[in-house]
């Protein structure tokens, strides 16, 4: 299945209302440190192109990045092990999001019930915990709204270890923003927002990684 | 289609009907004639024998014409075309096909099938079946099917995509006395599918509830679109077998069925205000409980117990649903203070502590079903007096030590009580559920007895009515949310008003 760069799944989703940080996709060092100064440090690099899926994997995400010469050796070094296969690329400057807790969400295209939306608990134990719920699309905010209510691990959304409440309307806007897609672009056959992290900061659930998949 | 001619017909055909008690044949007739079906009955049989009083005529062609609308085939596959085109001329616009041999068959079998339902299309006859158990309907007393039971009438509208969960769902009527409208098994569902059943009950002003075994769904989007219509005039339980890998095995080689993720069947179901139950008691107990108790208003439940103990693991139970565990507001503390000894819990739940006399319970009831902060009762300790009677009336003691006052005291004590907690629910408008495992240990305790002559359920434990109540309190919730946003989009009207069938 094809799929969209990172950047390319972000605008997509913007533009349906799923809200994003703001970033920017630069193609050389100086344009990095350009981008970094307007977003304002620390700040998170990345290589970003339509056939690179697996960054963390290949070792094409740079964290905390904190002062110019931080980000422009991080953006010579990503774009240095670009390889033939990776097509066009450019790299990815985004605000350093830190928070203990992550969320997934989602769209899927179910064979029977066709596209749905999916929130669930992320992180490294998320398999296993298997917190996970799904509603069709189109969503109601009714809909959305009892979709968070409905995870089983409600104590992670609440004030956690010194961090603030999950942002439930910004939340919602998420998953309202996935069904708006749905609807919207029935070529568009996932969507997978992983990890959606809750920022330590305000509660604001980010999504710092974004694929999606076309249909074929 | 004409479901009124398969529910409500004027006459039955039994087409097939033997002369064997052990066959299909017989048992339909059987039980056709046996539970009180006013209309005309009449029957096939190939050699034309008199069956259970019925002279039967050896080709559909002798039947009179325009006195019957259901023909319920027990005849094999192979000979039905000719039935249904016999039956057709003679006006009958509805065929219930218990006979096997069709999709469940093979090839030879789905290619059959397909040929039955292309043939009822042609003969506008609406088809029921093949392959299925039959159809039941309280209000014409058709008890129109190859197995047992007929329930007792009332509100609850069966459709299972196994025959034999529509027995099970009946059986459990008749133990509780809650009763059922009317009833199908959809069996292969060739052409008239659970969803097709549904959205005519949903219609049907003898049905206030659906309940709706499923396995297998074709097409999850048209089924989501169908189902939040039906919830939307009337509330529908489901059960859905399938729900595991191994559930799912099973099923693929029951009726075929693959399966979706389980958990987005559960979110479709949410979001088309579905209630889902996970088993057969949970299933009716809802169905039930919808058919004979207002929606709740809201979540605050209020336990009113004659032991502590009850109340403390009711209230656990409460508090792990999504009902709220009210706490007890001080105007009514202090009005119930004025009706029991200083000894009451006064708190939430509301444990008498045996402080109570002859009218305090009908009293207390009152006081916290007219609470404007109370939404809903939960009333443990039913017929424990009149448990003590059974005890004294079949003891030695009872003929010659003047024990028949008592007993009879206890016993007209429970009766009221069951009889207050009914009245006072349909005055406020409020459901009151009561439970006591006496229910089922001893079904003809005055208490329980009284609750089952009120027309309402009486639970077999305290858990079982909280997560009754949960369920109707998530669908009055998805009602109103629903109300609220046809409000907001279109004017229309907030049915949170729906009367109680009480």
């Amino acid at each position: 299945m094809p799929t969209l760069s990172e950047a390319d799944s972000k605008s997509l989703l913007a533009r349906h209302g799923v809200p994003l940080l703001d970033e920017r996709v630069v193609s050389d060092p100086a344009a990095a440190v350009a981008a970094a100064r307007e977003i304002g440090f620390p700040v998170v690099a990345k290589l970003c192109g339509a056939a690179i899926a697996h960054k963390t994997e290949r070792g094409l995400v740079r964290l905390h990045l904190g002062d110019d010469a931080a980000v422009h050796a991080a953006a010579g070094d990503l774009l240095a092990r670009a390889t033939v296969d990776d097509g066009a690329v450019g790299v990815l400057v985004a605000p350093m999001v830190s928070g203990s807790r992550e969320l997934i969400a989602g769209l899927l295209t179910d064979p029977q019930f066709g596209p749905c939306v999916m929130l669930g608990v992320g992180g490294v134990l998320a398999e296993a915990i298997a917190d996970v719920v799904f509603r069709l699309a189109p969503l109601t905010e009714a809909d959305a709204d009892s979709m968070i209510a409905e995870l089983r691990t409600q104590a992670l959304l609440g004030p956690f270890r010194g961090e603030p409440a999950v942002d439930r309307a910004g939340l919602r806007a998420v998953l309202l923003g996935l069904s708006q897609l749905a609807i919207a672009n029935a070529g568009v056959r996932s969507v997978d927002l992983n990890p959606l992290v809750v920022s330590a900061l305000d509660g604001r659930p980010i999504a710092v990684d974004a694929l999606v998949e076309l249909a074929a | 289609m004409s479901f009124e001619a398969l529910f409500d017909p004027r006459g039955v055909v039994v087409a097939g009907a033997s002369s064997h008690p052990g066959k299909f044949g017989f048992v339909a007739l059987h039980n056709i004639l046996a539970c009180g079906y006013q209309g005309a009955v009449a029957a096939s049989n190939r050699e034309g024998e008199v069956v259970l009083g019925v002279s039967t005529v050896r080709d559909l062609d002798e039947l009179d014409e325009g006195v019957y609308d259901l023909v319920f085939v027990c005849t094999p596959a192979a000979a039905n075309e000719d039935v249904l085109r016999a039956c057709a001329r003679k006006g009958i616009r509805a065929a219930f096909v218990t006979s096997a041999g069709y999709g469940e068959a093979g090839e030879a079998g789905v290619d059959a099938e397909r040929k039955l339902t292309a043939l009822a299309d042609e003969l506008g006859m609406l088809l029921a079946g093949p392959n299925g158990q039959g159809v039941i309907s309280t209000p014409s007393k058709l008890c129109a099917q190859i197995v047992a039971p007929y329930p007792p009438g009332g509100r609850i509208g069966i459709a299972s995509q196994s025959g034999n969960f529509v027995s099970s769902f009946m059986n459990l009527a008749a133990q509780t006395g809650v009763g059922v409208s009317r009833a199908v098994s959809a069996g292969n569902a060739a052409a008239t599918t659970v969803a097709d059943y549904l959205e005519w009950y949903a219609q049907d002003p003898h049905t206030s509830v659906s309940l709706a075994y499923l396995e297998g769904v074709r097409d999850g989007r048209e089924l989501f679109e169908r189902l939040r219509a039906v919830t939307a005039i009337k509330p529908l339980v489901v059960l859905k077998g399938g729900t595991t890998s191994g559930g799912q095995r099973a099923a693929a080689s029951h009726t075929g069925s693959l399966a979706s993720d389980d958990r987005i069947f559960d979110g479709m179901c949410r979001q088309a205000g579905i209630t889902r139950a996970f088993d057969v008691e949970e299933a009716f107990e809802a169905a039930a409980t919808f058919a004979t108790q207002p929606l709740p208003r809201g979540p605050r439940t209020v336990v009113v117990t004659t032991a502590g103990g009850w109340g403390v693991v009711t209230a656990d139970a409460i508090t792990a649903s999504e009902l709220e565990l009210l706490a007890l507001p001080d105007d009514l503390r202090d009005a119930i203070d004025e009706h029991l000894p200083p000894r009451w819990s006064r708190n939430n739940p509301i444990d008498l502590a045996g402080g109570e006399t002859r009218d305090t319970i009908p009293e207390v009831l009152r006081l916290v079903a007219e609470h404007p902060e109370v939404d809903a009762i939960v009333y443990l300790g039913l017929g424990i007096q009149s448990n003590q009677a059974r005890l004294m009336r079949a003891g030695p003691f009872f003929a010659d030590h003047g024990l028949d006052r008592i007993v009879a005291y206890h016993e007209r004590q429970d009766a009221r009580f069951a009889q207050a907690a009914a009245e006072i629910s349909v005055a406020t408008g409020k459901p009151i559920l009561t439970a006591t495992e006496l229910a089922t240990a001893d079904p003809d305790n005055a208490g329980p007895a009284t609750v089952r002559a009120s027309g309402r359920l009486c639970y077999p434990s305290a858990h079982r009515a909280v997560r009754a109540l949960e369920h109707l309190w998530r669908d009055a919730r998805h009602r109103g949310a629903d109300g609220a946003r046809r409000e907001r989009g279109s004017g229309g009207a907030d049915r949170l008003d729906r009367a109680s069938d009480g």
